[in-house]
C-alpha cells in the first residue's frame, strides 16, 4: 500500500512554476529518495506533503489523509526535519525533547533517542550553544519523537562530518527496519545509493527519472565503463559495432568504452577472437553521480 | 526506537496524555524568565521608579496642578501602564517576530501543536507579567509611600484588563506587520515613546495643557490613564475613556489577526 501518494502536483510562485506536475507513490516501509539540483522543486514538493504549503493543484494523500484538510491528523502520522528551521535558543536539548514529546499522544522515549543520536552528553546544553551537527541531530530526534509512520528528512546530513553522517545513516536504517516509511531529500548521491530503495530525480519541477539507485545507473546512457590498452592495434569499426555502446574514446592507445553489461561481454569476445590481450583492463560501474548528471543534464 | 519492535499503530484520536498547549506554555514560561531584560523592564522597573520617586521628599507633597495629588500618587497609574507598554511593545514583538523569522513557528506547525498556542502562551505570559507588576506597584505604593489603593476597584480592574489586551494586540500587530526582528524593534520604539507620553510617563496627564490632554485622551494609553485616575479617585471611569480604549483594542486585535503570517 502506498503511504504517500502525490498526483499531478503543481505549485507556482509569482507565475513561475516551481513544481510542474509531480506524481509519486511511496510504499510502506520504503526509503524513498528525492534527488535534484537546487531549485528543482524538491523542498516545495516535500513541504506540500507535510502540509506546510498549499498546492495550486493536484492531490496529496499521506496514510490516506489530505495534509491540508486533515491537518491535525496528518501531524500525528508525519515527523519532519525541515531545512533551515531553528528552535528556541534558550531551551536546553532535554527541554526541547520534552516539549516535543508532550505534543504527541504516543511518543518515543526521548532519552533513548538522544543517546542514539549522540546527544546524551548535551541534554543540559542550550540549543543556541550546539554545533551545527548537533542541531542537525536534534532536528532528526524531533522528527522521530512522535513515533510517526512517515518521516520526512530534508537534507538530513548536511553539515555533519563523515563519521556523524554514517552514524545517522545507520540510525535511519534502524528506523526503517522498525517499519517507518522515509522520504529523504538529498543531494548526496552516496547517501541515496546507501539508503534509498527507490529514487526520484527532480529537474525543473518535474520528475525526470524514478527507479532503484542501481536501476537509474543502468538506465543512464553510461551504466558501465570499460577501459583497456590492446596489445596490438584494433580496428576501430569493430569496436564501434559493439552492442549497447554509448561512447568510445581513444587516447594514447587506451580505449575507454561506456556501455552496458552486454558491451562488456562483447568486448571480451572480440578480444578473444582476435587473440588480442588487454592491458590495464578495468570494468567499473558508473555511479549514481554520473547517472544523476546524465538524467538531469545538469552538466550540459 | 528499537529495530526489533514494530511501531504501534498510531491512534488518530487525541490521547489524554498529550497536552501540547500545556507543554508549550511550560516551555515559554521557562523562556520568559530566561530573558532578564524583559523580566526587569516589565516586572521590576515600574515599581522601582515609583520607589525612587517616593524617596524624594518634594514628590510626596500634594500639588494643586495634580488636583491635590502628590507626584508619587499621580505616578502609580503611570507605573502600572508603563509595565504594560514594556511588555507589549518592548518585550513581546521581538520574540514573536523572531519565532517566525527563524522558522520556529513553522517547525511547530508540523507537530500537533497549533501555532496559535505558541502565540497564546506569549500573550498570556506577558499579560500575566504586567498584571503582576501592577499588583506589585499598587502594593509598594501603598506600603512604602502610603498611596491609597484605588477607590473604585472594579472600574480599575476593568481598565487594567482592557489596557493589557490593547497593548498586547498592538504588540501582536507590530509582530504581524514586521518581516524581521530588526524591523519589529524599530517599529516598536517609534510606537513606544508616544505611548509613554500618552500614559503620562514624562508628565502626568493632569499636568498636560488642555489641548494636549484632549488629544492624548483619544490614544489608548491616554484614555487608560484617565480611566485609571478616575477609578483611583473612587469614581467609575468615564464611558468615553473606556469606549476609546475598547475601540482601539478591537481594531488592533482584528488587524493583528488579519495580517499575521506564520512564515
Amino acid at each position: 500500500m502506498a503511504l504517500i501518494e502525490v498526483n499531478d502536483l503543481r505549485k507556482s510562485y509569482g507565475g513561475r512554476p516551481v513544481v510542474d506536475g509531480v506524481s509519486l507513490a511511496v510504499e510502506e516501509g520504503e526509503i524513498f529518495g528525492v534527488l535534484g539540483s537546487n531549485g528543482a522543486g524538491k523542498t516545495t514538493t516535500v513541504e506540500s506533503i507535510i502540509g506546510l504549503r498549499v498546492p495550486d493543484s493536484g492531490t496529496i494523500r499521506v496514510c490516506g489523509l489530505d495534509p491540508i484538510a486533515d491537518r491535525a491528523k496528518t501531524t500525528l502520522v508525519i515527523g519532519a526535519q525541515l531545512q533551515e528551521s531553528e528552535l528556541q535558543g534558550k531551551l536546553t536539548v532535554a527541554e526541547v525533547l520534552r516539549l516535543y514529546t508532550d505534543c504527541y499522544p504516543d511518543p518515543a522515549d526521548w532519552r533513548t533517542l538522544a543517546e542514539r543520536l549522540g546527544l546524551g552528553e548535551k541534554l543540559n546544553t542550550r540549543f543556541a550553544h550546539l554545533s551545527g551537527g548537533q542541531k542537525q541531530r536534534l532536528a532528526i530526534a524531533l522528527a522521530l519523537v512522535g513515533n510517526p509512520r512517515v518521516v520526512v528528512l530534508d537534507e538530513l546530513t548536511t553539515g555533519l562530518d563523515p563519521a556523524a553522517r554514517r552514524e545517522v545513516w545507520s540510525l535511519i536504517e534502524d528506523v526503517r527496519a522498525s517499519g517507518v516509511t522515509i522520504l529523504l531529500v538529498t543531494h548526496f548521491m552516496e547517501e541515496a545509493q546507501r539508503l534509498c530503495d527507490r529514487v526520484a530525480i527532480f529537474s525543473r519541477g518535474r520528475i525526470t527519472a524514478q527507479d532503484t539507485p542501481s536501476g537509474l545507473v543502468a538506465q543512464s546512457a553510461s551504466g558501465t565503463v570499460i577501459s583497456f590498452t590492446p596489445s596490438r592495434p584494433l580496428a576501430a569499426d569493430a569496436l564501434a559495432a559493439l552492442p549497447g555502446l554509448a561512447s568510445i574514446t581513444q587516447h594514447d592507445g587506451k580505449f575507454t568504452l561506456a556501455g552496458t553489461d552486454e558491451t562488456v561481454n562483447a568486448v571480451i569476445n572480440l578480444l578473444a577472437r582476435n587473440r588480442v590481450s588487454a592491458h590495464h583492463l578495468r570494468v567499473t560501474d558508473s555511479t549514481l553521480d554520473d547517472a544523476f548528471l546524465d538524467l538531469t543534464g545538469a552538466d550540459a | 526506537m528499537s529495530a526489533a519492535t514494530a511501531p504501534p499503530a498510531p491512534s488518530l484520536t487525541a490521547n489524554v496524555r498529550a497536552r501540547p498547549g500545556r507543554a508549550v506554555l511550560r516551555a515559554e514560561t521557562l523562556l520568559f524568565f530566561r530573558e532578564p531584560g524583559s523580566v526587569f523592564w516589565v516586572m521590576a522597573f515600574p515599581t522601582l521608579l515609583l520607589l525612587i520617586l517616593g524617596f524624594i521628599p518634594a514628590m510626596t507633597e500634594a500639588k494643586d496642578e495634580l488636583g491635590g495629588l502628590s507626584t508619587v500618587e499621580a505616578y502609580v497609574p503611570v507605573a502600572v501602564l508603563l509595565s504594560m507598554i514594556m511588555a507589549g511593545l518592548m518585550a513581546m514583538p521581538p520574540v514573536i517576530t523572531g519565532y517566525r523569522e527563524r522558522g520556529i513557528l513553522r517547525r511547530m506547525s508540523t507537530t500537533p501543536v497549533r501555532p496559535t498556542s505558541v502565540l497564546g502562551a506569549q500573550v498570556g505570559l506577558h499579560a500575566a507579567a504586567s498584571l503582576f507588576s501592577a499588583v506589585l506597584t499598587l502594593a509598594v505604593g501603598r506600603i512604602v509611600s502610603g498611596v491609597a489603593l484605588p477607590g473604585q476597584i472594579l472600574g480599575y480592574l476593568l481598565t487594567l484588563l482592557l489596557a493589557v489586551v490593547c497593548v498586547l494586540a498592538l504588540g501582536a500587530l507590530i509582530s504581524a506587520l514586521s518581516p524581521t526582528t530588526k524591523i519589529a524593534q524599530a517599529v516598536s520604539i517609534s510606537v513606544f515613546f508616544p505611548s509613554m507620553l500618552a500614559a503620562g510617563v514624562y508628565m502626568p496627564i493632569q499636568q498636560m495643557p488642555d489641548v494636549m490632554a484632549r488629544i492624548v485622551e483619544l490614544l489608548p494609553f491616554g484614555a487608560a490613564a484617565q480611566a485609571l485616575n478616575q477609578a483611583t479617585a473612587g469614581d467609575w471611569p468615564d464611558w468615553n475613556h473606556l469606549g476609546v480604549l475598547a475601540l482601539w483594542t478591537l481594531v488592533l486585535s482584528a488587524s493583528a489577526t488579519r495580517w499575521f503570517r506564520w512564515q
